[in-house]
């Protein structure tokens, strides 16, 4: 049989998840110029991390999940990558028309 | 030569191409897995596109961004979170074969979607009002009012794809409802229970970055 998770588990992951949910709220009547995206962005991703361990039992799963996983997040860094690295360089090389 | 079977109770329980009711769930979360890495990919063609025109625009995307209700959002991410909670612990009812305890955490779930969906739909009639739903309807009184439309297209794209998935997800935790109270999920057979438990709590994690990255732009 699979591990069942102690309840109290669930209800601390998810009290994490609302007190990020705050942070970030706060945050953005703050002005920290660029750092808002910063800390916006690293309070997402913490927040899907915890997700991802505690409510899709990634944590406790096998090797293979994990693979499967990484493997979503590899695709979607190719994908962003190429794309922004054509955007973002467009304007270094001056063309002769 | 003697006949190799396995218990009655568990052969009921599985498909013919697996050895065991354990390699049987390990397959279905793989494959969820695998769809799951698809989505990712299928809403990352939108966060690609928004961070490309964030960057280009980003000082029309602050000033759209403060259009929308954050107080609605924020509201609907505390839905979403909840609603996750309930999930997991469905899951979990699911796991220990308690079959009243499964249906009402599952149809609990099902009505935060459905709180989640009415506040959106509060919010786009909202939208709607204002005049700040792209097309001939469209009103901007501030500069560059052609972008401004940009980010609520992609507002409504992202979003409305989101709440698409929401609508599946609701589907599918009801028709999951009515068969844990026939008792389609006892003995050790819950692996849809699961797996529709990934799909609902991977549109959370959607929403989780929808949030910050629509409603929050800069500061407010």
């Amino acid at each position: 049989m699979e591990k069942v998770v102690d309840p109290r588990i669930y209800v601390r992951t998810c009290a994490a998840l609302l007190v990020l949910l705050g942070l970030t709220w706060a945050i953005a009547y703050v002005d920290l110029g660029p750092f808002n995206l910063i800390v916006a962005l690293a309070v997402a991703i913490t927040k899907a991390l915890i997700i991802a361990l505690f409510f899709m039992h990634i944590k406790g799963s096998s090797r293979l999940l994990h693979l499967a996983a990484v493997a979503g997040l590899m695709w979607l860094l190719i994908l962003v990558s190429l794309t922004l690295s054509d955007y973002f360089t467009r304007g270094w090389v001056p063309l002769n028309h | 030569m003697p006949i190799l079977t396995s218990p009655p109770s568990e052969s009921a329980l599985v498909a013919e191409q697996f050895d065991d009711i354990e390699q049987q769930r390990d397959a279905a979360k793989l494959g969820m897995w695998i769809f799951l890495a698809s989505e990712v990919l299928f809403f990352g063609g939108l966060f690609l596109s928004y961070t490309i025109y964030r960057f280009t625009y980003g000082h029309v995307f602050m000033e759209t961004s403060r259009r929308l209700d954050v107080v609605l959002g924020g509201t609907n991410t505390a839905v979403l979170l909840v609603s996750s909670l309930l999930m997991a612990f469905a899951v979990r009812a699911a796991q220990l074969d308690q079959r009243r305890a499964l249906v009402r955490l599952l149809l609990g779930t099902a009505l935060l979607g459905c709180v989640f969906m009415s506040i959106k739909m509060v919010e786009y009639h909202k939208d709607y009002v204002e005049h700040l739903v792209p097309g001939t309807h469209f009103e901007w009184t501030g500069a560059d009012p052609s972008n401004a439309e940009l980010f609520f297209w992609i507002y409504f794209a992202m979003t409305g794809l989101h709440a698409i998935h929401v609508t599946v997800g609701i589907g599918v935790l009801l028709v999951l409802a009515l068969l844990a109270s026939r008792g389609k999920f006892s003995g050790g057979n819950y692996n849809a229970i699961e797996i529709g438990g990934l799909y609902w709590h991977f549109v959370d994690v959607v929403w989780v970055f929808l949030f910050p990255l629509l409603y929050l732009v800069g500061h407010r």
